[in-house]
């Protein structure tokens, strides 16, 4: 096509057989207006180096598989464009604060199998309804009180753009913590009293410095920065004994 | 799954990598300053609950060269501390909502800063007429 371009994509490699770290390996690809940086890890692996080891699945930013550090900063591969950074150079990266399993691949076992379970990512009703009673109801305005905090895909960018993660590994983190707030806020849920302990501790909200960067990269604008930062006044509140008077619902 | 020898790559220096970062730190830093300059305006009511005498002498303290230096400086990152206060703020207020949306960041942010003018003038008023 006549408005193929070529672009500079340097990779970061590590094989855990034969290296003892990783090393940047840099590739020439041809891109057109509507490549994505993923395609272009696609062009790589079926074209130029069938080694190159990176997830992905869907494509269209729903999966949560493709994230990558993209010149430093977290983002789904597929939503990201090559053109947007020619001339200069795209450098690929895995995401931040997690171990590297091979090239671009992470181990994200720490928030599949201890962070987000430990959260209780259910509902958890105050009593369980037969059948025979139907659906529990919500209004639309009961909806809004968690709907933004139920978009999240677990693509972790929030994790690779948080210090705090990456500095103490026991930090909730800001994904679990956002999806902590999403079941709370639910008014089908009484759930409050099982996650507090979590909430309420040095490994739970209290471990945000409100640096803020989870906010700016979550592709699906869910703002955990935000969730985190309103539960330290409901944390603050529960700790005086407030939370069971001044909320609705007895504040679980 | 077989276990495969994972790097974990070094969080050093993590903060110079990004620039949202130092400015991140720029903020944390600044708080240093401000309690700086509230251990010298503790320090001047100590002074004043000593006699005049105490009094002037820490009146002559702060007109000093260094002294006038670090108050320029208190001021402009006490100034970037509250423009990031209020930048923040839209994080730490609860859910609000205007009508059934939710309230824009910008008019957060923008009362808090109408909220710190508004006491900075009657503060100086007050100050300077009363």
């Amino acid at each position: 096509m006549a408005d193929t371009r070529t672009i500079e994509i340097e990779v970061l490699r590590y094989n855990p057989e034969k290296d003892l770290e990783p090393h940047f390996q840099s590739f020439q690809v041809p891109f057109t207006h509507d490549t994505s940086v993923l395609q272009g890890l696609q062009y790589i692996k079926d074209r130029l180096d069938g080694s190159l080891t990176f997830r992905w699945s869907c494509r269209m930013a729903i999966c949560g598989s493709c994230g990558k550090m993209v010149n430093g900063r977290p983002e789904l591969s597929c939503h990201t464009f090559l053109r947007d950074y020619f001339p200069g150079k795209v450098r690929i990266e895995p995401l931040n604060h997690f171990p590297v399993l091979r090239d671009l691949v992470i181990d994200q076992t720490d928030f599949f199998e201890a962070k987000l379970p430990s959260i209780k990512p259910y509902l958890q009703p105050k009593e369980e309804k037969p059948l025979s009673e139907g659906t529990y109801l919500q209004t639309p305005k009961q909806l809004q009180d968690y709907y933004q905090y139920s978009q999240c895909i677990n693509c972790l960018l929030c994790y690779a753009a948080c210090p705090q993660y990456g500095l103490k590994q026991e930090f909730t983190g800001p994904a679990a913590l956002a999806l902590l707030h999403r079941y709370n806020a639910d008014s089908r849920d009484r759930g409050w009293n099982e996650r507090a302990e979590l909430l309420n501790a040095e490994k739970g909200v209290w471990g945000c410095t409100l640096v803020g960067y989870c906010s700016e990269v979550c592709p699906k604008h869910v703002d955990p920065a935000h969730a985190i930062n309103q539960n330290k006044v409901n944390s603050t509140m529960d700790y005086f004994g407030l939370r069971k008077l001044l909320m609705p619902r007895g504040g679980t | 799954m077989a276990q495969v020898r994972a790097y974990v790559r070094p969080m050093a220096g993590w903060w110079r990598r990004n620039p949202y970062f130092v400015r991140y730190m720029i903020r944390e830093g600044s708080s240093v300053f401000l309690a700086i300059y509230a251990v010298i305006l503790l320090a001047g009511l100590f002074r004043l609950a000593q006699g005049p005498a105490a009094w002037d002498a820490w009146r002559a303290a702060l007109a000093s060269p260094v002294s006038l230096v670090f108050h320029w400086l208190a001021l402009l990152t006490v100034g970037y501390h509250a423009y990031t206060w209020w930048k923040v703020a839209p994080k730490t207020a609860p859910d609000l909502r205007w009508g059934n949306r939710p309230l824009p960041e910008l008019v957060i942010t923008a009362g808090g800063w109408a909220a710190t003018i508004g006491a900075s003038v009657l503060v100086y008023v007050l100050v300077r007429w009363l």
